[in-house]
């Protein structure tokens, strides 16, 4: 196979001189304001990764505390399984799922699912524990039922401790979602890994990062005071 | 991808788990040949990197929080400082301020050891802060008319009632900080993340074992601490958390934590 | 001026004029055999709305001239009116080989010179030297596979030894050739950088061990030239089309003994495939990877590595000033 003699062809040949902020990867609030658009897509799966296996890991463990508050003897082995998961490590968790969810979405949403479930268990069981003994029987002599007293007065003397374990379960999965591209997620991660030591991109995309967990933990810090009045006094 | 592996993968998976275990003890190729990996005497290795950097990083934590916690709670002061630095510590993700740091300072095992140590900050400086205000005002009032001075107070009244939430805390630091030791790799530390980062040297059962190893060492030092949070609550506190009350939880849920 | 001067001045004009004006007029409307000279040597790519219906998964691997080289072959094939689905930034060789094996992608561009010595179990010292040599045996190996190496590029991007200049100097003491480096009093006590598989590629860690006897201190960092920088090791694994070769702040250490095998590219396709997007697709291909000299190459991973553009817009860069877009 022979090949012509190729000249320049098309492709133009930028001059460089290897000096200037971006040539030496450093923090360029001009290249920032030029590029901000190319973090918006991983921003937003970022957002998504956490809300859903937020959401998701609450669901399964405030199922799995109401049905420990009832039996008792449930809460140490849930815990220990909770807390098992928990202990495996975040970036293992990322790819030895991968031969059952294969690479994406789905294996990243499933391991942060597991690193959720052992904080919002804990806190729904102590909140719902912590309720003090009078207000139940006081609820129970006016002939509320159990489901009343749990909807009535459980819960929402519970709901503190539920929200702030919500909080820190939230915060948590943000950090942990910046691993995901490890499974193929995408988020805010990827972003991190392409360019790991170019400056501005890491103070842009770990930047967001810190900024949606902050806004997340404020967001649930005001629907909780929102939620319970009466808390506020005795804070 | 995953097509028809669904219902076999979980099966496979556990054959996985003896292969896993078997990398724990016995060297073999890597994947595409060439070089040893694996056995105990690389994971020995990888472990002790682990253990190092995290052990430094709790001790200087420790050194640093539990201080300031006892002479901010004793004396009233800095509640916001407190409460604040637990919440930019919960905020800043542990692993976007080692990202920080590697691009911003450097990598290597100093560099991982400071993240780590400002990440078990917050959870052991609230704790030991919260664990002193809890101690009971009258008790404290009684060691002040004994005469006891407040470093007195601190060490004999404070510091030992407060043990239980201050050794709470330090749990919780420990299991992020050995949980964050593992992508120790990714700032040219080689610690047991080190065999999960790579699979394509150590392959799958390499990932599998490296994992298994490091949930074990953090298994182990979560129930050490426990059980030295157990020896070091004072006896008289156990007997009052007596029959009718229900044990404390490890993760430090106090009402003050959760209302701000 | 005088009028003379004048008047040779016109003719020079005139005469370059008319070679660059040669030089543009005699391309070809078929094959675009070399882009040389001005915008509109490459051929426009046609979009075929009969493409419309056929579907291609385009893979790379994880470093970003593969993303960008991905991003060509994906953009020159949208062009033409396939649909093409991209999995970039797959993983490593073993990782990308497996999945196009399994049909979870259906091409993707490979070296030849990793193909031989990483899947079909070559060693590297009876890998070919000849570039051609190379891609025909790659070919044959990949058809028992039921996948075609198409026909390869003609830039390489092979592996280099190198460092700073400074250090060139002050540890090398100014070494230029390996075989100098491995005679070092201090050889063994060099540390080589590079990225994590190197250490078991009979092609770069393995290699400098058996060929030139020198087993330096491995120091696995995926930072490229960012720990020859910053003093995290004496010498890192680069290749030949890093954009950073072109700052002329590192120097390249000669591979004397000819240790690493050709690393054309060639992309590899699975048969079925190759029989979706048919001859014009194969032809697509083909011309896009045409103008890809060791030195454009060079060029668009400059743009990703230095300027910090993104693949995706590099790889579009090319298109359009290639001419193969508009």
């Amino acid at each position: 196979m022979t090949f012509e003699l190729v000249a320049q062809g098309g492709l133009e040949r930028r001059e460089r001189s290897g000096v200037g902020c971006i040539a030496e990867s450093g923090f360029c609030p001009d290249w920032i304001a030029d590029n901000y658009d190319r973090y918006i897509t991983p921003f937003f799966e970022h957002v998504y990764l956490t809300v859903v296996s937020v959401a998701i890991g609450f669901a399964i463990a405030f199922t799995l505390a109401l049905i420990a508050h009832r039996r008792q003897w449930l809460v140490g082995p849930i815990t220990g399984v909770t807390g098992t998961l928990y202990t495996v490590p975040s970036v293992a968790f990322f790819f030895l799922l991968q031969p059952i969810t294969g690479l994406g979405n789905t294996t990243a949403i499933v391991a942060l699912v597991c690193y959720t479930l052992l904080i919002i268990f804990r806190n729904v069981i102590t909140g719902l524990r912590a309720v003090p003994a009078d207000a139940k029987d006081a609820a129970r002599g006016m002939g509320l039922t159990d489901r009343q007293l749990l909807l009535r007065v459980e819960l929402p003397l519970a709901l503190p401790e539920i929200l702030a374990g919500l909080r820190i379960a939230t915060t948590t999965t943000v950090g942990l979602a910046a691993l995901a591209f490890l499974a193929g997620g995408g988020g805010l991660g990827a972003e991190l890994d392409e360019q790991p030591f170019f400056k501005s991109n890491v103070a842009v995309a770990g930047g967001l990062a810190v900024l949606l967990a902050a806004a997340l933990d404020v967001i649930i810090l005001t629907f909780q005071r929102l939620v319970t009045p009466w808390q506020r006094a005795a804070a | 991808m995953a097509e028809g592996r669904g219902v076999t993968a979980p099966l496979a998976f556990l054959g996985q788990f003896g292969d896993a275990v078997e990398f724990i003890f016995k060297e073999r190729d890597s994947v595409s040949g060439g070089v040893q990996v694996g056995g105990l005497a690389e994971l020995g290795d990888f472990a002790l990197i682990h253990l190092l950097v995290s052990l430094v990083a709790m001790v200087v934590a420790c050194a640093v929080s539990v201080p300031i916690g006892l002479y901010l709670g004793h004396k009233g002061r800095g509640e916001f400082l407190a409460i604040s630095v637990s919440n930019v510590g919960r905020a800043v993700p542990a692993v976007i301020l080692l990202f920080f740091f590697i691009a911003f300072v450097g990598n290597g095992f100093k560099n991982v050891a400071v993240v780590l140590v400002l990440l078990a900050i917050p959870p052991i400086l609230t704790n030991t802060y919260v664990g002193v205000r809890q101690v009971d005002r009258e008790l404290v009032d009684a060691a002040r008319g004994m005469g006891m001075s407040g470093a007195q107070i601190v060490r004999r009244v404070r510091l030992p009632l407060a043990m239980p939430t201050i050794f709470a805390g330090i749990r919780t630091s420990a299991v992020s900080v050995l949980a964050t030791a593992t992508i120790g790799p990714y700032a040219n530390l080689q610690t047991l993340g080190e065999p999960i980062l790579s699979p394509q040297i150590y392959d799958f059962s390499g990932q599998l074992g490296a994992a298994i190893v490091v949930a074990l060492i953090t298994l182990a030092a979560d129930a050490g601490i426990g059980l030295a949070q157990r020896a070091v609550t004072p006896r008289g506190l156990k007997l009052a958390e007596g029959p009718g009350r229900r044990p404390r939880l490890a993760l430090p849920t106090r009402r003050r934590e959760a209302a701000t | 001026m005088t009028s003379s001067v004048r008047l040779i001045m016109a003719a020079l004009a005139a005469l370059l004029l008319a070679l660059g004006g040669t030089a543009c007029g005699s391309d070809d409307e078929e094959e675009s055999a070399g882009g040389g000279g001005g915008a509109t040597s490459a051929t426009l790519i046609e979009k075929d709305p009969a493409n419309a219906s056929k579907t291609i998964t385009v893979g790379s691997k994880n470093f970003d001239e593969q993303v960008i080289l991905g991003e060509v072959y994906a953009q020159a094939l949208e062009a033409a009116g396939f649909k093409v689905e991209r999995k970039l930034n797959l993983g490593d060789e073993q990782v990308i080989y497996k999945a196009l094996k399994a049909g979870q992608l259906d091409g993707y561009p490979e070296y030849t010179g990793t193909s031989l010595t990483n899947f079909f179990d070559l060693k590297v010292k009876d890998v070919p030297k000849d570039p051609d040599k190379a891609y025909e045996l790659a070919m044959e190996e990949y058809a028992k596979q039921d996948i075609t190496a198409l026909p390869r590029t003609q830039f390489e991007n092979t592996y280099r030894v190198g460092t700073t200049k400074e250090k060139q100097q002050s540890l090398l003491k100014g070494a230029t050739t390996l075989s100098e480096v491995a005679k070092l009093p201090n050889a063994d006590d060099l540390s080589l950088s590079g990225f994590a598989t190197c250490r078991q590629r009979p092609d770069c860690l393995l290699g400098l061990k058996s060929l030139y006897g020198w087993s330096p201190e491995f120091v696995a960092d995926e930072g490229k030239y960012d720990p020859i920088d910053k003093d995290r090791a004496d010498l890192g694994v680069v290749f030949s089309t890093d954009g950073e070769l072109t700052t002329g702040k590192y120097a390249v250490i000669e591979d004397d003994k000819g240790l690493f095998p050709p690393y054309n590219v060639s992309f590899g396709i699975r048969n079925d495939a190759l029989k979706k997007i048919g001859p014009k697709g194969r032809e697509v291909i083909l011309a896009v990877q045409e103008p890809l000299t060791e030195d454009a190459m060079r060029e668009l991973n400059s743009r990703v590595s230095l300027d910090k553009e993104q693949p995706e817009e590099v790889a579009t860069q090319y298109l359009k000033e290639e001419g193969f877009v508009k």
